[in-house]
């Protein structure tokens, strides 16, 4: 297939509505089935992510209860450790690494100017797979068998041996789910970005929330195989006896914690740089300027990602790895807080040297400042052998990994949500609500865990679901207790905000905050294909630089829907492609395909007899069908 | 940010409160990184409150603010700051490197030897001694002497667990199918508690374990009870009570030196009325709470392995006036 798109002069932020006629999709159940629109998958893997984020919220909210005095009975000690397993596992693996992507299916095609995200049908057939695995781990929990070894299932405890019924099955099989899920949108993301791109759009124009998503996507192509081969080797301890991880029989329980965490520490950083990614978006549209030090930038995010792999060992100070190794570890863990203090440096520099508009996803970002400093300092304290071991596994931890966490991701996605919310839902948020909402958000957030780094230097351990009265922790337990509370005021305002606005909210025009990025450039929500004419960028702030639109994609198909395919580096135009259409494929082939992994907790011959309509079920998804060749045939141009 | 107050007469448990020199390197280092980070985060909060203060001003003034020379400026201006992070880093680095060499040179010469064991949800401990008749073992109670170092074997014997005294040292796992040493010593008389810092499962949360920190003289008194077996039953009651520990299911499982129950899957029990708490700590220990524990101690600590002993009144009360005098 040649380049017959052609590139035409022209300028203009025009938002003319987009084509209807290739890219429109039908309405109805089967629509909504069928659909391949990254903006409609997009949006539901957001609000799905957002109702796990809820759910295990709630779990947070019981455990608080359970802990703000000492020796409460509210939760019985096997339901606390299914809770806290299930809270931990559904934020990582449910809320924090999906919400990054989710909102990456969304924004990338658009900030990058392409009409689709590339492999539509597998990023749909993504979405199911989540949604169902999402499902079946809380269906597990309501029923008595939630996983109860702790996110990070340590074996021996959560093996054949001490794991017992299929609790730690249900948890290995998540895992099976979401990385099947994980790695598919990562895939699809890292193509889109590499070869999707606007004309014109060359690497060094990208904004940097596409370079943040690039990095993070193929972070999870590199680290999520880790955490497939050690759940995979566990459910094949439990289900099948091989002994990889009985030492007994000539395993290694450390073999977990290796792959475990090769996994689990860059997974850190697969929630926290899609974060960066929307602060740097955020500060450069509400200071007015491009954020400072491109460049730097860009290298600290990929500094980041390629660093994130080589500090895992710092999670097993207190194991039995030798002295020397584990300096080398404290190195590493010291040295990645170099990248993040130089995009911090960076913004603050765009901060002073811009003209601030305080609205409310700035306050957000504000907000992030404040903890993620704070939460990456106490990173460093933790990076120290002999501190770690003082404070690892306590309360510490916790008041730490919640400062990164909740500071690096949770903070600027709710900025995002402030600050698209007009995109993708076109209405506004209202602005005194969420004003509102971020100071209960920010409040109840450090009057929770702050707190948290008393209790652990006062000697208490994390994953307790008691704690005796005279050990004196009480008071500050219960203050962590009536921050929750404040917290989870704000994120129910977020919701009620969100309620109301789609009700009755304020119409958002394309443009509501003078932005620099493309996303802005076409209607709120946008249309179906996304733009008109998809731009020709000239310039790393396309609507603020006078020529940041220098022209418009002409000349692809209108009866198909078709993309113009560009050169990684250089986004030359390099040739058309056709996208599949709405399908029922993938919804079908997931429903089958989560048949098979949840039967194959209780017998591994599910395995053998569920791959059959799997395949089945794939076959039919990718035979063409002779409308699809015809049409194809008729586009196909010789040179 | 300061300890939290011990009530008077409790254990410690209480990692900035260091009676040990194993944990006053720690606690030195703590305070550093403490200060030096706490420094770092006014700077940077100052300088974020500062540029939004002056980008406020140029946005009410409508000023534009980009040029190529305040471009080279910030410039100078991150490379400074960065310069600076780096410095602190590569101090609170070397200071992390000298706290690990202090750590490593506690001297052992005539170290007490301990080998401690993890189950879920109790510690054991074996005392060593060139002479093996002076080999004893008891459980969730270590008595050690101060001024003395102490260097403990540590083994797991189903799941991880991992052994911390905050106020003597930093913590240490046992690991199944691996053997791990931690070394300390207690400068300062006192009941020290610790606890898993592993999760270890259901009761993770009930298993503590209490170090008692005594003069050499105390220690050694405490010693020479611990070597001897069994106190001889002085009363018909207790004899009655000895059967019954030797004939049901108590010796199944647990160990009484000088009778002939000798199994090894639950706390030596030799002298159980010696020691401080029952259940690694989840009640203390007096005559009441033993009744309520070998009744049933399900109703006190859920999952553990100790079933409920549904005894005729005569022989529950003969077993209790035995294991009240196994001092």
């Amino acid at each position: 297939m040649t380049a017959g798109a052609t590139v035409t002069g022209g300028i203009g932020r025009s938002s003319t509505s987009p084509p209807a006629g290739a890219w429109a999709e039908r309405e109805g159940v089967f629509g909504a089935l069928a659909t391949v629109d990254h903006k409609r998958v997009g949006r539901r893997f957001i609000v799905t992510a957002f109702g796990f984020f809820a759910c295990a919220g709630i779990l947070a909210a019981l455990m608080r209860l359970q802990l703000a005095f000492p020796e409460q009975t509210l939760l019985s000690a096997d339901k606390y450790n299914q809770i806290f397993t299930t809270h931990g596992t559904a934020m990582m693996f449910l809320f924090a690494v999906p919400m990054g992507q989710a909102v990456a299916i969304y924004l990338v095609p658009l900030m990058i100017g392409a009409r689709n995200i590339a492999f539509p049908r597998m990023v749909a057939y993504a979405y199911w797979v989540y949604l169902i695995g999402g499902v079946m781990l809380f269906v597990a929990l309501i029923l008595d068998i939630g996983p109860d070894a702790g996110w990070f299932s340590y074996t021996p405890l959560a093996g054949p041996q001490y794991g017992i019924g299929k609790r730690s099955d249900f948890w290995a099989q998540l895992i099976t789910f979401t990385e099947l899920s994980g790695l598919m949108v990562a895939v699809a993301l890292i193509t889109t970005i590499l070869k999707f791109r606007a004309p014109g759009m060359s690497l060094d124009r990208i904004p940097l929330f596409v370079w943040a998503m690039l990095g993070t996507n193929f972070m999870i192509v590199f680290g999520m195989p880790a955490v497939m081969v050690s759940s995979t080797a566990l459910i094949m301890d439990r289900l099948v006896g091989t002994h990889f991880f009985n030492p007994a029989a000539g395993g290694d329980s450390l073999l977990w914690q290796h792959l475990f965490w090769f996994f689990g520490h860059p997974e850190v950083y697969f929630i926290f740089m899609p974060g960066l990614g929307v602060v740097s978006a955020i500060v450069a549209a509400f200071s007015r300027r491009p954020v400072f030090a491109y460049p730097a930038m860009v290298l600290s995010l990929n500094a980041t990602a390629f660093r994130a792999f080589g500090l895992w060992v710092h999670h097993m100070f207190a194991t039995s790895i030798p002295e020397l190794g584990k300096s080398f570890f404290t190195a590493a863990s010291m040295v990645i807080a170099i990248p993040t203090a130089i995009q911090i440096f960076c913004w603050i520099a765009t901060i002073a040297t811009g003209r601030i508009v305080l609205r409310t996803p700035m306050l957000y970002i504000l907000g992030f400042f404040f903890i993620l400093v704070l939460g990456g300092l106490t990173g460093v304290m933790l990076a120290s052998v002999p501190l770690d071991l003082q404070i690892h596994d306590t309360y510490f931890v916790v008041a730490h990994l919640h400062y990164v966490l909740i500071g690096g991701m949770v903070f600027p996605i709710f900025g995002g949500f402030f600050y698209w919310f007009p995109k993708f839902a076109g209405r506004m948020l209202d602005e005194a609500l969420g004003k509102v909402t971020f100071w209960l958000m920010f409040v109840g957030f450090n009057v929770t865990f702050f707190p948290m780094h008393v209790l652990g230097l006062a000697g208490m351990p994390r994953r307790v679901y008691t704690y005796p009265a005279d050990m004196g922790w009480g008071p500050l337990n219960l203050t962590a207790t009536i921050g929750a509370a404040v917290l989870a005021a704000g994120v129910a305002l977020f919701v009620f905000n969100v309620v109301r606005s789609l009700l009755r909210g304020e119409q958002a025009p394309d443009d509501p905050w003078q932005a620099d990025t493309l996303e802005w450039a076409t209607s709120s929500p946008p249309g179906p294909g996304n733009f008109a004419e998809p731009p020709v960028v000239g310039s790393r702030e396309p609507l603020w630089s006078p020529h940041g639109i220098v022209g418009r994609v002409r000349g692809l198909s209108v009866e198909v829907p078709e993309v113009l395919v560009t050169t990684a580096i250089d986004a030359r135009p390099d040739s058309r492609n056709a996208m599949p259409g709405p399908s029922l494929m993938p919804p079908i082939a997931a429903v089958l395909t989560s048949v098979m992994l949840i039967s194959s907790i209780f017998t591994p011959w599910a395995v053998v007899w569920g791959t059959i309509p799997v395949v089945i079920a794939l076959t039919i998804w990718f035979w063409p069908t002779k409308r699809e060749t015809e049409q194809h045939i008729k586009l196909e141009k010789p040179p | 940010m300061t300890a939290l107050p011990q009530l008077a007469g409790n254990p410690m448990q209480d990692a900035l409160n260091a009676t040990g020199i194993q944990a006053a390197h720690v606690e030195n280092l703590w305070w550093l990184m403490f200060w030096v980070c706490t420094a770092v985060f006014v700077a940077v909060m100052v300088a974020l409150l500062a540029s939004v203060a002056r980008a406020r001003r140029a946005e009410q003034r409508d000023e534009t603010r980009v040029s190529a020379q305040g471009e080279r400026r910030l410039t100078r201006w991150v490379a400074g700051a960065l310069a600076v992070s780096a410095v602190l880093l590569g101090v609170l680095f070397f200071a992390s490197i000298f706290t690990d060499r202090a750590l490593a040179q506690l001297p052992l010469e005539d170290a007490l030897h301990i080998e401690v064991t993890g189950y879920q949800w109790w510690w054991e401990a074996a005392y060593d001694d060139p002479t093996p008749s002076n080999v004893f073992t008891t459980a969730n109670e270590l008595h050690i002497p101060v001024g003395r170092p102490v260097m403990m074997t540590l083994r797991a014997s189903d799941v991880i667990h991992s052994l911390w005294i905050p106020n003597l040292a930093g913590k240490k796992d046992l690991i199944p199918g691996r053997t791990n040493t931690l070394a300390l010593r207690a400068d300062a008389p006192g009941v020290y508690r610790a606890q898993c810092a592993e999760f270890c499962g259901w009761q993770h949360a009930n298993m503590a374990l209490f170090v008692v920190a005594e003069s050499p003289a105390d220690f050694a008194r405490w010693l020479d009870a611990q070597r001897k077996p069994a106190a001889e039953p002085t009363t018909d009651a207790m004899r009655h009570g000895r059967d019954v520990f030797e004939k049901g299911t108590c010796a199944m499982c647990h160990a009484i030196k000088g009778t002939s129950a000798n199994a090894a899957r639950a706390p030596d029990l030799t002298h159980v009325a010696s020691r401080r708490s029952l259940g690694a700590g989840v009640i203390p220990n007096t005559a009441e709470h033993r009744a309520a524990w070998v009744g049933n101690a399900q109703a006190i600590k859920p999952g553990t392995n100790m079933p409920p002993q549904p005894l005729p009144a005569a022989d529950f009360d003969a077993l209790l006036a035995y294991l009240g005098s196994l001092q």
